[in-house]
């Protein structure tokens, strides 16, 4: 099969989603009226509430749910075939994560423009708020680990990139004073940040660097992932305008030239997709695709990160309640198109069958490293950028996605620390770097527990990783069908993927723990259970709370 | 450059500064708040006549941030001002 068929079936298949079904959804499920005056109106304050451009809202919201995620789990789940993850990542986008992003922004902004766990409470109770937040630690601890070892595989197996990603800090750095220091103009400041990370992109290509392969008996995988939460320790602690915010900026711009340089060379090239439609020769241990594929995939075809930014920042700036369609829906979208850009990189991008299947060897691999390779091949057949240029222009949108995301999640989880801290009167515990350390160490201990001394086995994290996010997205789902409910509206299109979200996360969970336990690995059995009990608990609230609105709702 | 593609480039940066700073705005606000509240505890303490190495500026600013001095001691709980002399409310 033609890869740009299949992304041009893909692309028209989510803007028919776009244009009919979540018109459907907005107008008689949601019913987003213009009339009602957004919190961005009543509450504005020039800080939180601000009314802002759909456009710039958008791509707000784009840039901010789409990390390195939806580019690692499709790449992994491609083992199973490219029909299913492409299935899954296009009907997942239209009729769950577009609908999730969207109706969390309405609960939102129906809410004063409350976070997704304060509705919660205010809506469902505070047992419920209090799983949340359990379910928000885990989902932070385990990003980060999984990252870490995510940009440490990505530093040893393109040493072009080293110099451009560690580079670019320098570049952020850079801007983040020109901006605050020196007041100078963004758009020029912002083509200086943009030729700037490419020239270190082409001097990456001339300097590889790489360190050895051990250093005081450690293997350069486990220095990089120590290196690596060093710096992140160090950026979560200093002022957000230094590094954080231009680096932020710079990714989003890098995301909007990666997305158009991937698909342009996929519909130049036109290269055949060499993997299988559904793979039967499979790699021994690799775990069934049901319920597997649900939660390896998560961002970019469904996920619960998402409802954090939604109710977060991005229903504060809502202008208009129809605004609420382009921005939520229309973002989920976007992750979509980069989750199907990463499936077709990984089965696309390779001569042969049997090349591809040299990659995919077991459960786990290929990943980030296929849609570099293969993407690198895509983009060198369809842009004429040389092989090596191209690799290393991966590798540094796929690390520098997953950086930032490092650097906010290691410094959300410190907050969190640092409540901790506040709540129960713990003084060393309100110090911002204790809590750092906190922060960074349980991060390391994951990295370190689940794969053994070089963290190599990190990626096992993964699937555990997707059903905290299903279930986070689950639980959003949720508090919106009650709304609904309350309101007298039809529940099922909310209903219907939190269902089949729930039944996925608790099958995964418990094959998982059977893989887990076979292995002998405690530290994951013991992550598993938590997770199972959450999900557990947040079935069986679902259900009592939704018998008692529906009792209520017909009586 | 005419006047319509001037206005298309004003609004194309209006739109660029919107994406660099929006998501940022409350942190940086939050942190300049801490950093005022530090400063008008300074200020208090000049009322009250304990020595602080900045007094030369702070009790030359007290008039002109009596209204900020006036949100900032609400925000530290105390309803009425707590300056003996000249307060703010």
């Amino acid at each position: 099969m033609n890869s740009a068929i299949v992304l041009l079936f893909g692309v028209l298949a989510m803007l028919a989603g776009y244009f009919v079904y979540s018109k459907m959804f907005a107008k008689h499920i949601l019913g987003l009226d213009n009339s009602i005056p957004t919190p961005a109106h009543t509450m504005k304050d020039g800080i939180d509430y601000v009314p802002t451009n759909k456009y710039v809202l958008w791509g707000h919201h784009f840039t901010s749910v789409a990390g390195a995620a939806p580019i690692i789990g499709p790449a992994i789940a491609v083992i199973w075939g490219w029909v299913p993850a492409m299935i899954w990542v296009v009907l997942g986008t239209i009729f769950m994560a577009g609908v999730h992003d969207m109706s969390a922004t309405w609960a939102s902004v129906r809410n004063k423009g409350q976070s997704i766990g304060s509705i919660a409470g205010s809506v469902m109770g505070g047992k419920v708020r209090t799983l949340m937040m359990v379910v928000i630690f885990l989902l932070l601890l385990m990003v980060n680990a999984v990252f870490g070892v995510v940009i440490a595989n990505m530093m040893i197996k393109t040493p072009t990139a080293v110099i451009p990603v560690w580079g670019a800090l320098v570049v952020a750095a850079i801007i983040g004073q020109c901006i605050y220091r020196y007041k100078m103009n963004l758009a020029w400041v912002s083509l200086f940040g943009v030729v700037a990370l490419y020239g270190l992109i082409y001097l990456g290509t001339l300097m590889p660097v790489a360190i050895p392969e051990t250093v005081f008996g450690l293997p350069d995988n486990a220095v990089w992932i120590l290196f690596l939460f060093f710096y992140a320790a160090i950026a979560s602690l200093l002022p957000v305008w230094m590094l954080l915010q231009p680096r932020d900026y710079i990714n989003g711009l890098q995301l909007f030239v990666g997305l158009i340089l991937l698909y342009g060379a996929i519909f130049i090239a036109t290269p055949d997709i060499v993997a299988p439609a559904i793979n039967h020769n499979l790699p021994a241990s690799t775990p069934s695709i049901m319920p597997l594929l649900f939660v390896t995939v998560a961002c970019g075809a469904i996920s619960g990160f998402h409802g954090l930014v939604a109710t977060g920042t991005t229903s504060k700036q809502i202008d208009k309640e129809e605004d609420i369609r382009f921005v939520g829906y229309f973002g989920a979208v976007g992750e979509g198109l980069l989750a199907l850009g990463a499936i077709l990189a990984a089965t696309a991008g390779f001569a042969t069958l049997a090349d591809w299947e040299g990659v995919y060897q077991k459960f786990g691999d290929g990943s980030v490293g296929a849609f570099i390779d293969g993407g690198a091949t895509i983009l060198n057949n369809g842009m004429g950028i040389e092989i090596v240029l191209s690799q290393t222009i991966l590798t540094v949108m796929a690390a520098l996605f997953a950086g930032t995301t490092m650097d906010t999640g290691v410094r959300l989880q410190r907050y969190i620390f640092q409540e901790f801290g506040e709540v129960y009167n713990l003084p060393a515990l309100k110090k911002g770097v204790v809590a750092t350390l906190l922060a960074v160490g349980s991060c390391l201990l994951i990295a370190f527990g689940a794969g053994g001394i070089d963290g190599s086995g990190g990626m096992l994290i993964w699937p555990l990783f997707g059903t905290t996010n299903q279930l986070m997205a689950a639980l959003t789902l949720m508090i919106v069908t009650v709304i609904l409910l309350r309101k007298g509206k039809t529940v099922w299109y909310t209903l219907a993927p939190l269902s089949f979200l729930l039944v996925m996360a608790i099958f995964a969970l418990i094959l998982q723990l059977k893989t887990f336990y076979s292995d002998g690995n405690w530290l994951l059995i013991f992550l598993d259970i938590i997770i199972l009990i959450a999900t557990i608990l947040v079935t069986f609230e679902s259900f009592s709370v939704l018998r008692r609105e529906w009792r209520q709702h017909r009586a | 450059m005419d006047t319509q593609s001037q206005s298309w480039w004003q609004r194309f940066v209006a739109g660029l500064n919107e994406f660099y700073h929006a998501p940022y705005r409350q942190t940086l606000a939050r942190a300049a708040r801490d950093e005022e509240d530090l400063f008008m505890l300074l200020l208090f303490c000049e009322s009250l006549g304990i020595d602080n190495p900045a007094s030369f500026y702070t009790l030359e600013l007290q008039p002109i941030f009596l209204e900020q001095f006036h949100e900032w001691h609400q925000r530290m709980g105390m309803p009425r001002c707590p300056l003996q002399h000249g307060g703010c409310c």
